[in-house]
């Protein structure tokens, strides 16, 4: 305990260097405008910007990172308040209150709550997480390489068994992720691997940012663009500091709802595959459930604002927690993070708590800042924010499209990747037309490359046996937990057919 | 819709056999004392994905999924102007690269895109072009030290007029 309060005091002393809180305040304020802006969210943020933090060095780096992610969960719920739209998928729930709150011309309490609850869970979250963190790294010190992998297939699996998207596209969407990664050299023999059509670009493999950008960049705008149809409506907000103090006074009935939302959505976003946007929906749920008055969700209940707002920001710190841990990312905007370790030159897993500790407690003592920062700054701007929801596509796609090719260029420096990022953003775009999950495949382009290391390994180490993996008992238990959930789809359904029956 | 998520089954089952063809390249077998070789992850990664693909089609014919019962177009006729029109640009602006270099293809590609598609004022389409690549300019190859391509445009007169003179100032 001692320890982790030193850890955490050494965290400071970096995250409070000037450099790093004036990347906190501009990956907040870059985090509030892309997650302000409807459509766009943190992945998309984190996917676009991932190259530009090439420019400083990788602790600067995630922290930036981290303070866009958070801000991004405060921004997503000022577009689904002001606008009804989500900001993100995160904020979907939000718009359940937050619109009719509104609509009712109560728009900058529903802001003020929405910020306000962010800040509690986050704050919960990050608690949580600075108390879990050190722990799980010290068990994940003891895996070796058959529980690395039985680690991945358990987040895979989390797809399967907690993902509400059709099985065979989700099932597709990983294996084409982890498919994709294997093109380049193979790690064991050294031997060229799938150099489609002999194009020299597919010897240094697809760096997963082609595919991240690809999908998050130039798909997202795509789909963006044609989802937005018909005017957009935005609401006034009048907004003065007696009237957000006098919101903050009355969010003094919501407490309850607050703490479960950051509890709830920290849990959630721990699992793979689940992450914020379930989190946020399942609190939610519970507040509307849990409360005496269930008929007044839906119609600008407060509490309908508050619980889903909460768990979305605990989601975002709960997701980082098997990311640094484990290696193994929470979340779509994790998964990316974790492929940017990667390429600053750290290698993920739980020896970061050894080897890398500046970057680790740097990381969790600017969330706390971050958060902070983030309430602030939303606060302080809000009619700056709402300003961000009238700019026109027209303006911010080619935008952000420049943004893409060029990003897309810097890690490689070569053309046939921002080719490849074309090919993989229209491909992506006319696949999630037909409801294919795009979110695992990224995951999975990421996890390929250590997914298919261990795998090898522990097959070398029992000399080409696969009883390794159900031998050891940590993978094995591992294992069945993740078999349970592929087939967890299958039980259901069987539940279904029975109670049809009967 | 139904037509076009057979359609992308199709497509994709092709893709993945090429994938299984491919991976064959080198051993996909067992090599005895090491395990699989270094065809046999992309190798089965293939086959399932084959497999996965022959689920959804059946899924398909069984009208199961969404997309499947669907009556409405995969895209009506708004929609596939603006796909066609923000990737087409799009396309052509990375293929201008090669030619223009990212310093005179992305300008162009704003001025199009803000002034014939977004309708703006010229003031502003030239705002947003000029300041664009002046930020990317100064934010790449002078920050990150990373050089973007100048393309043929570039090898055979910008260079030496533009480039270079800018990397004496600010290098």
């Amino acid at each position: 305990m001692i320890d982790i309060f030193n850890h955490l005091l050494d965290g400071f002393a970096v995250a409070l260097q000037w450099q790093n809180l004036l990347l906190v305040a501009a990956g907040c304020v870059a985090g509030l405008f892309i997650g302000a802006m409807p459509g766009l969210g943190s992945v998309n943020g984190v996917a676009i910007l991932l190259p530009l933090t090439f420019l400083v060095p990788p602790t600067g780096a995630i922290i930036f990172l981290g303070a866009l992610y958070y801000g991004a969960m405060y921004g997503g719920a000022i577009s689904s308040i002001m606008l009804g739209i989500p900001g993100a998928s995160t904020a979907v729930a939000t718009t359940f209150d937050g619109r009719p709150m509104a609509l009712k011309g109560e728009a900058d309490r529903a802001l003020v709550a929405a910020a306000t609850a962010s800040f509690v869970g986050g704050t919960i979250s990050v608690v949580l997480f600075t108390l879990f963190a050190p722990p799980l790294a010290d068990v994940a010190l003891k895996f070796g390489p058959p529980e690395e992998f039985t680690l991945m297939i358990l987040a895979f699996a989390t797809f399967v068994g907690l993902g509400s998207d059709d099985i065979p596209k989700t099932l597709f969407s990983i294996m084409i992720g982890l498919a994709l990664s294997t093109v380049g050299l193979d790690i064991v023999s050294g031997k060229p691997r799938l150099i489609f059509f002999d194009l020299p670009g597919f010897y240094h493999g697809i760096n997963f940012l082609v595919l991240a950008i690809g999908i998050y960049g130039i798909g997202e705008m795509l789909w963006v663009i044609e989802q937005s149809k018909g005017k957009m409506v935005i609401t006034k907000a009048e907004v003065s500091l007696r009237r957000i103090l006098d919101t903050v006074r009355q969010l003094k009935g919501s407490i309850r709802q607050m703490l479960m939302g950051s509890f709830l959505g920290y849990f959630v976003g721990i699992l793979p595959a689940a992450g914020a946007t379930p989190g946020s929906l399942m609190a939610y749920g519970v507040a509307k459930t849990m409360d005496k008055e269930p008929e007044t969700f839906g119609k600008g209940n407060i509490k309908g604002v508050v619980a889903p707002e909460a768990a979305n920001n605990a989601a975002s710190t709960g997701s980082m927690l098997p990311m640094l841990t484990l290696g193994i990312p929470g979340s779509p905007t994790t998964a990316i993070l974790l492929g940017g370790m990667v390429i600053w030159g750290l290698e993920p897993g739980p020896r970061l708590f050894l080897d890398h500790q500046d970057f680790v407690w740097g990381l969790i003592a600017s969330l706390y800042a971050a958060n902070l920062f983030a309430l602030l700054i939303n606060i302080a701007f809000i009619p700056a924010f709402i300003a961000v929801l009238r700019m026109p596509f027209t303006i911010l796609a080619p935008v952000i499209y420049v943004l893409c090719v060029v990003g897309g260029y810097a890690p490689t420096k070569d053309m046939h990747d921002v080719w490849l990022m074309l090919i993989f953003g229209v491909v992506g775009y006319l696949m999630r037309k037909l409801d294919y999950p795009l979110a695992p495949a990224v995951l999975a382009i990421v996890l390929g490359p250590l997914a298919e290391a261990s795998m090898r390994q522990s097959l070398i180490m029992n000399q080409g046996g696969f009883d390794i993996f159900v031998s050891r008992p940590i993978s094995g238990s591992i294992l069945a937990i993740a078999i349970v959930l592929l087939l967890w789809p299958l039980i259901k359904a069987m539940q279904k057919r029975k109670s049809v029956k009967a | 819709m139904r037509r076009a998520e057979l359609i992308m089954a199709v497509v994709m089952a092709g893709f993945s056999a090429y994938l299984m063809w491919k991976s064959a390249e080198l051993p996909v077998g067992w090599i005895p004392r090491s395990g699989p070789g270094g065809g046999a992850f992309p190798f089965w990664l293939g086959a399932g994905m084959l497999a996965c693909c022959a689920w959804i089609i059946l899924r398909w014919a069984r009208r199961l999924s969404p997309p499947s019962q669907s009556t409405e177009p995969y895209m009506d006729r708004r929609s596939l102007k603006l796909f066609l029109i923000g990737a087409g640009s799009l396309t052509m602006m990375i293929g201008l690269i090669h030619i223009l270099g990212v310093y005179v293809s992305v300008p162009l590609y704003l001025v199009f895109y803000l002034r014939w598609i977004g309708n703006h004022a010229w003031p502003l389409t030239g705002a947003v072009g000029l300041l664009t690549p002046m930020a990317t300019f100064f934010f790449f190859e002078i920050g990150l030290k990373i050089e973007l391509p100048k393309g043929l445009a570039g090898q055979y007169f910008l260079n030496e007029l533009i480039y270079y003179p800018l990397y004496d100032i600010f290098l």
